[in-house]
């Protein structure tokens, strides 16, 4: 599903990552972790293209990205749903509108999600406020209104960056158990976060895997929590 | 493509690029005065070929002898005259105007009672012409001859200056018409432009939830054309009344539309919009392929 092959990134004179090779299958899920600017935001840029790396190959569903078009690009984004560390969403629409801009964008009709928009909302506990704009959300509320929409069209990978960060304890299990069970319907989910207690958690209701940012580098852990 | 503008369910759509901005009433504007510029330039252009037309037509197949001559030679003239008419080429018709049909030509300038009553008036013939009319030279050298107080005068020694310049207004406006197209099509292209740039943040959000460049573009191209209707529409009905009101003098300046000239102020908008069409869309794709 996502593959690096001696993938490396630098900053001017600084090397964030040199030479990583991964191969994350289809229907995995991994928790992405490392200490604040070790490079996990830019890790998960290099899964929706947002970046592209300096040397190495990314793949992602079996294609080899570097060399696509602006629509080849979008076309795999619709299978992508990205929780941004810093939400992303467009300022003067609704949060029910930030919502469903997936399916605004690209031409899916509006009534066959619009259910599902609602469940997601009350879900995360929003449905109040669906009709605010964003910048009326708290940090947390923020977050949970991304991850609805990161969902809304159930794509098959997805992309959380510290979609925790700002919630309770509480909220961050009901977050996990979304991750969870989009997991277990096959959808592959790579979610970024410092929080070791969640992803202790995590293991104790899937098979998740760590990937945690060295020096330059990106090593897999197993159950060494 | 109309039915991409006329589709009122993509309010949604519509929504996600805020209608505001510098772009909107610079749009609508330039549209307007365009639109009016258009119309008024359309309508000197429609009266400077009908001009051109009539005219034309005119003087092509009608010229005048006027003959002068001392009285004991008066009739032989008139004769030579005819029989020159008739034997020339060119020359399908001359008619010798009656006293009453002078006094009625002259009656502007002198009145009708009796002032012209002692005066000796030249005597004058209407000819109608056919095809190129006559060879001008080889007639005037033979009424010297043979009638030498007569003077072919073809109304084109004055009239042809006018058609000329009749014709080449009426391709000048032509040419001015194209400009304005130029330069309408530029300002949308520009304010497109601008505004894409202004929503760059917006796009930026919408290209991570995989909108394609065809369905941003869309967006603004929408927006961009039915303001620019909105805008020609407005200058058009501006135009058309200041035409309208035109004083109508009947001749070189009647700018007044007539006929088929009617449909040139509906014509307008349809063709800015059809301009902004072309001109959004070719600007969003060139801005989109920098943005990215
Ligand atoms: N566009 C950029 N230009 C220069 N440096 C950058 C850029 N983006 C990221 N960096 C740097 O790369 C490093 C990794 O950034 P990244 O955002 O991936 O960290 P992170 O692991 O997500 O951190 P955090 O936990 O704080 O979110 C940081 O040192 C950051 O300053
Ligand atoms: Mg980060």
């Amino acid at each position: 599903m996502v593959e690096f092959d001696s993938v490396s990134v630098r900053f001017g004179d600084r090397a964030l990552f040199d030479g990583v090779s991964l191969s994350l299958p289809a229907g995995s899920f991994h928790f992405v972790t490392g200490p604040s600017g070790a490079g996990k935001t830019t890790l998960l840029k290099l899964c929706y293209l947002e970046m592209a790396p300096e040397a190495g190959e990314v793949q992602l569903f079996g294609k080899e990205t570097e060399r696509l078009g602006r629509d080849e690009v979008a076309d795999m984004r619709r299978k992508i749903g990205v929780v941004h560390q810093d939400c992303r969403f467009v300022d003067h629409l609704s949060v029910s509108e930030n919502v469903l801009l997936p399916a605004t964008a690209t031409g899916v009709d509006i009534r066959d999600v619009d259910d599902n928009m609602s469940q997601l909302l009350a879900w995360v506990g929003l449905s109040r406020h669906r009709d605010r704009r964003p910048p009326e959300l708290s940090g947390g509320e923020k977050q949970r209104a991304a991850l609805a929409r990161a969902v809304i069209l159930s794509p098959d990978l997805i992309l959380a960056d510290e979609p925790t960060g700002n919630v309770d304890w509480e909220m961050s299990l009901k977050i996990l158990d979304l991750l969870v069970e989009l997991n277990k319907s096959g959808k592959t989910v790579i979610c970024a976060t410092h929080d070791l207690s969640l992803i202790r958690q995590a293991k104790t209701r899937a098979p998740a895997r760590v990937l945690r940012i060295r020096e330059r580098g990106i090593e897999l852990s197993g159950a060494d929590l | 493509m109309i039915g991409g503008l006329l589709d009122r369910s993509d309010s949604r759509v519509e929504r996600i690029v805020p209608p505001s901005g510098f772009t909107a009433s610079l749009t609508v504007l330039s549209a307007a005065a365009m639109a009016f510029l258009a119309v008024f330039i359309g309508a000197i252009s429609m009266s400077a070929s009908r001009v051109a037309d009539d005219w034309g037509a005119a003087l092509g197949d009608k010229a005048t002898i006027r003959l002068s001559a001392p009285a004991e030679t008066l009739q032989d003239q008139i004769d030579a005259v005819m029989t020159i008419a008739a034997q020339t080429p060119g020359v399908v018709g001359a008619r010798q105007l009656t006293e009453d049909e002078q006094r009625a030509l002259l009656a502007p300038w002198f009145g009708t009672d009796a002032a012209l009553e002692g005066l000796r008036l030249p005597v004058l013939f209407d000819l109608t012409l056919e095809g190129d009319g006559p060879d001008i030279e080889g007639l005037r050298r033979r009424l010297q001859g043979e009638a030498p107080g007569a003077v072919y005068d073809d109304h084109a020694r004055w009239r042809l200056p006018m058609v000329r310049a009749a014709d080449r207004m009426s391709s000048v406006a032509g040419v001015s018409l194209v400009l304005i197209a130029a330069i309408g099509a530029a300002m949308v292209a520009l304010a497109a432009s601008a505004s894409l740039s202004a929503n760059r943040q917006i796009i930026g959000v919408l290209r991570l939830v995989g909108a394609k460049d065809v369905f941003i573009t869309r967006i603004f191209v929408r927006r961009f054309t039915l303001r620019t209707i909105g805008g020609a529409v407005t200058g058009s009905i501006a135009g058309m009344i200041v035409v309208v009101l035109m004083p109508g003098g009947g001749g070189f300046i009647d700018l007044r539309f007539a006929g088929a000239g009617w449909l040139w102020p509906a014509l307008v908008p349809l063709a800015g919009g059809g301009i902004s069409y072309m001109a959004t869309r070719y600007a969003a794709f060139r801005r989109l392929k920098e943005l990215s």
